[in-house]
């Protein structure tokens, strides 16, 4: 299977510019069974695609959970998700290259998504997402990327760690940051959002105590 | 703020369990709503008043009246794909209220006769999805959701379902695409959803806040909750300060206040020893809007005659330590990277937005490059299947109309920084020796 790479600085329809290979045969469904799946991955997928009136529906689902397994969207894992859900792999390349939580090549298993959007980078984004790219060059296990609007301008410059939510984030506090998250700690546990209350004075937030922090990824 | 309808008790430990919400009298409303006719619920939403808190503020109640009648299947969603810059209210909500939401769904779906819902949730808030899913757990086993809820003649299935990372999803038909399985392209409209949506049938497509706002209306009653904020933006809403303002956050206010209350008084005004340069009063789609503006009352009807829009409720304040090209390139490259590419003068227009914000930047532009940068947006405006391409256009507009000669300075100080010479005034005809 031929694997397109996403365009570094550009929209989202990759391979445009790649001619198709008219020797090769498209791929087709995969017979069921031809493949080997690993039985988890196989029930989440069949689970998810009997919450919905149509399969289709679950492709979104079926690939986040083949990429939990994979590390990403791999071709072996197209192939296995193609095979439960009955589906060519091109359609499901088709959906993977559209969004950007979907990965198309190998990464880091901690996610680090530094929001660069407006609001942060207002506050300083970009010196952060330099200094964490810096801290972590050359370490494999790290997945650090540039992100659009992470929906959390109110702890601004954020990020977002293995999908727990820390800010405002102060250059110093990048070191301990990815200490946390290569030992498995909970990340930053007094920057997290989960814990905040909300900023209105006029809701009673201050009279509860704060709520519990997130889990690290082990 | 006189009374608090949907940050009533929000930090509350545990809020987000089935027992210290209906402690708070949660679900009292769906029993309420369940006991009267469609007819009547639908009614009580009409007289409401309630705009749609998404961002196209557009009647709920009416968009509810426009579902067919009749016993096709018809779908609810609950669009939680909230992705435009500057704004987090949704995820408050989703992560403090879960059950706020599930029973808005709960109500909505009587009104409309809808009986599969699905709550469409952005794949990055992993924590808010959690929360919903154990919510909705909860819900489930209660009866709340399910086959004959609260043992009435109506039934209801939800499904929270994760997306994956793309701003368009958050458009009503890309939306509906991607929950389809596919890529999250918008369609044409018409068909609009409430005739042709998912799955083909008729869905009817609501923003995660204006749900969550239809217990209060239920318990208070439409009329009491018209009387709330001003005649045509009635209600209170949520609205998220950020950028350049002390206290950033989400505030419930009753609409219509004066900007500079939200802006000064709550969110504490700009940061020490700065002065606000422009703000976006509904998300980065919105025209920015200038000090000048600030008592402009926030609500619908007053930010549109300003020239701009209330949008999500999203204000983003940028203060004078930011020069407006910069802005400029931070608002295009977002809407560059999130077109889907779908329809050219979109996909086009975005990219060489860039370019030629990139040429100013480095000093190759001259200031007639701005009418053509603006002419490139007045010809997106409009010709698109959806709005994302508009969305850039509009506030890139606007700052090019209201910053003008700061525009004009950039690029002469960087032809200056290039020794470039000084582009040729404008009296002064371009081609010589043409006469």
């Amino acid at each position: 299977m031929t694997f397109v790479p996403r365009l570094p600085d550009a929209q989202r329809a990759s391979g445009w510019d790649r001619p198709a290979d008219l020797e090769k045969d498209p791929a087709v469904v995969p017979e069921p069974g031809s493949v080997e799946v690993p039985t988890p991955l196989r029930s989440e997928i069949e689970e998810a695609m009997a919450r919905y009136p149509d399969r289709r529906s679950a492709t979104i689902p079926a690939l986040h959970a083949a990429q939990d397994l994979h590390g990403w969207c791999s071709p072996q894992a197209i192939e296995q998700v193609a095979c439960v859900m009955q589906v060519t792999p091109a359609y499901l390349d088709s959906v993977a290259t559209f969004y950007d939580m979907l990965e198309q090549h190998p990464v880091g298993r901690h996610s680090v998504y530094v929001c660069t959007n407006i609001s942060c980078s207002l506050r300083g984004a970009d010196a952060l997402l330099a200094t964490v790219q810096q801290a972590t060059d050359g370490e494999e296990e790290f997945n650090v990327r540039a992100f659009e609007c992470l929906g959390a301008c109110d702890i601004a410059p954020m990020a977002s760690v293995d999908g727990v939510y820390v800010g405002p984030l102060q250059l110093s506090d990048v070191p301990q940051l990815l200490d946390d998250a290569r030992a498995g700690r909970p990340v930053l546990p007094e920057k997290q959002l989960a814990t905040r209350p909300v900023a209105d004075p006029h809701a009673n937030s201050r009279e509860f105590p704060p709520h519990a922090v997130q889990e690290g990824k082990p | 703020m006189s009374e608090l309808l949907l940050f009533k008790d929000i930090d509350e430990p545990r809020l987000n369990t089935l027992s210290v919400y209906e402690a708070r009298g949660g679900y009292a409303a769906a029993r309420k709503a369940l006991a009267m006719t469609p007819a009547d619920v639908l009614a009580e939403l009409e007289s409401s008043g309630l705009r749609g808190r998404g961002g196209a503020g557009f009647q709920m109640g009416k968009k509810v009246s426009f579902l067919p009648q009749g016993s096709m299947e018809k779908y609810l969603v609950c669009n939680a794909d909230e992705s435009e810059p500057g704004t987090f209210k949704d995820r408050e909500l989703m992560q403090k209220s879960p059950h706020m939401l599930i029973e808005g769904i709960v109500i909505a779906s009587y009104a409309a006769g809808a009986t599969r819902s699905f709550i469409y949730i952005r794949g990055e808030y992993v924590h808010q999805a959690d929360i919903l899913d154990a919510a909705l757990a909860e819900a489930r086993e209660a009866g709340y959701v399910g086959e004959r809820v609260l043992g009435s003649e109506h039934s209801l299935s939800l499904v929270v379902h994760r997306g994956a990372g793309a701003y368009i999803c958050g458009e009503e038909t890309g939306l509906l695409d991607s929950l389809e399985g596919k890529r999250g392209n918008p369609r044409l409209k018409p068909p609009f959803p409430a005739n042709q949506g998912l799955y083909q049938g008729p869905t009817l497509i609501n923003n995660v806040e204006t749900l969550s706002t239809v217990p209060a209306i239920i318990t208070i009653g439409g009329e009491r909750y018209a009387k709330l904020g001003v005649e045509t933006s009635t209600g209170t809403k949520l609205v998220s300060v950020s950028g350049h303002v002390q206290r950033p956050g989400n505030y419930e206010i009753e609409l219509g206040i004066p900007s500079r209350e939200l802006i000064y008084d709550l969110a504490g005004g700009p940061l020490p020893g700065h002065e606000i340069k422009c703000w976006f009063p509904g998300g980065s789609s919105a025209p920015v809007l200038t000090p000048d503006d600030l008592d402009v009352p926030y609500d619908f009807d007053s930010l549109a005659k300003a020239g701009s829009m209330l949008g999500s409720g999203a204000v983003i304040v940028v203060d004078d330590s930011t020069p407006i090209v910069e802005l400029a390139m931070k608002v295009a490259k977002f809407y560059r990277h999130e077109s889907c590419g779908k329809c050219t003068p979109c996909r086009e227009g975005t990219n060489w937005t860039v370019k030629m914000l990139e040429r100013i930047d480095s000093g190759e532009a001259t200031p007639m490059d701005l009418d053509i940068m603006a002419s490139v947006q007045d010809h997106i405006i409009g010709n698109c299947l959806c709005v994302l391409g508009d969305a850039m256009a509009m506030p890139i507009g606007s700052m090019i109309a209201k910053f003008r000669d700061e525009f004009e300075e950039h690029i002469e100080a960087a032809r200056a920084r290039n020794g470039a010479a000084v582009a040729p005034a404008a009296d002064e005809p371009l081609v010589h020796g043409a006469h």
